[in-house]
């Protein structure tokens, strides 16, 4: 299995996901500058964190327009693994790629601190390895994380089982104290409908060592892990 | 010619800055606020060869596709010759 990490100008957790894949997971891993277009040799591609195009008009809003986003969305479309994080995740939202949108933070601040999510399915390539209400501890850094899209919307991502995490406090309790940054009924990620497209807010590249803090974003890279292994 | 483009957000959409801005202007003593909005301006130097409607359909391209998330904000298109 082979894993890519798009960089864009302004990535700046490319580094932190190509080192969980090549030591954690073990297995090849590219950077991949984001005027390429050739994801053919990939299974699945990271979009990371960071402030691609440095956030200007919208965080998300420019990246969409480089050259390799018609290529991860084709190569979505085919059935390979698409897993944003962060900026990836605002990125994919403002590419259409998945509904709704990240606005600030409703305190304002760019928020840096480890958070607790609860896996709300195991029914995903990147949730398979754990089950439904287990809590993980990961951090965040965003300033816009604040998760909105209509009722239309969150009506479907609920009857298709496609929210993945959701903010809570360290007993897995969704509270309103335990929601970072004011996002709809605390969602911190959600899945594609084909369900093979991920994008969170939380980093769990930077969760993968005790000495870092945590070590709980490992299951996620884990399941993806798994799930490839599965389908080759 | 010039086009100007005014983007929103969308009436209910949260504007944590819009109310730091307002809470800021009330310090100052400024009395009779009931909200403050903020928004995005943009002023597209166009060629003048592009009749106006020309120039009008391509701003309106550019602030539905680029300058506005659909989702979240509204745009406005004012056309200066």
């Amino acid at each position: 299995m082979k894993f890519g990490v798009i960089v864009f100008p302004g990535s700046n957790c490319d580094h932190d996901a190509y080192h969980v894949i090549s030591k954690h997971v073990g297995q090849p891993v590219d950077f991949i500058w984001h005027r390429d277009t050739d994801l053919s040799s990939y299974d699945a591609v990271i979009i990371p964190g960071g402030f691609s195009y440095g956030d200007y008009l919208r965080a998300g809003a420019l990246a969409r327009f480089s050259p390799v986003m018609n290529s991860v969305k084709k190569f979505a479309e085919s059935g390979r693994f698409v897993l944003g994080i962060c900026n990836g995740f605002q990125i994919l939202c403002e590419a259409g790629l998945l509904p709704g949108a990240l606005i600030r933070n409703r305190g304002l601040h760019f928020i840096c601190e480890h958070v607790f999510v609860r896996v709300e399915t195991g029914d995903t390539p990147f949730t398979n390895e754990l089950r439904r209400g287990v809590v993980l501890r990961v951090p965040i850094a965003h300033a816009e994380g604040n998760y909105v899209c209509d009722d239309a919307t969150l009506a479907a991502l609920k009857r298709e089982d496609r929210i993945v995490f959701r903010y809570t406090d360290k007993d897995g309790h969704a509270t309103d104290a335990a929601n970072p940054n004011g996002s709809r009924e605390n969602i911190a990620g959600i899945c594609s409908r084909g369900r093979n497209l991920m994008g969170l807010m939380p980093h769990p590249e930077r969760a993968c060592e005790d000495l870092l803090g945590s070590s709980d974003g490992r299951d996620i890279f884990r399941s993806l892990a798994a799930t490839l292994a599965a389908v080759a | 010619m010039k086009a100007k483009v005014y983007v929103t957000l969308k009436p209910g959409v949260l504007d944590p800055q819009g109310k730091a801005i307002q809470h800021s202007v009330e310090l100052l003593g400024f009395g009779g606020i009931a909200d403050v909005r903020q928004g995005k301006y943009f002023e597209i130097a166009l060629d003048n060869s592009l009749a106006e409607d020309q120039a009008r359909e391509s701003a309106t391209r550019m602030a539905a596709e680029v300058l506005s998330n659909p989702i979240i904000e509204d745009y406005r298109v004012e056309i200066e010759a």
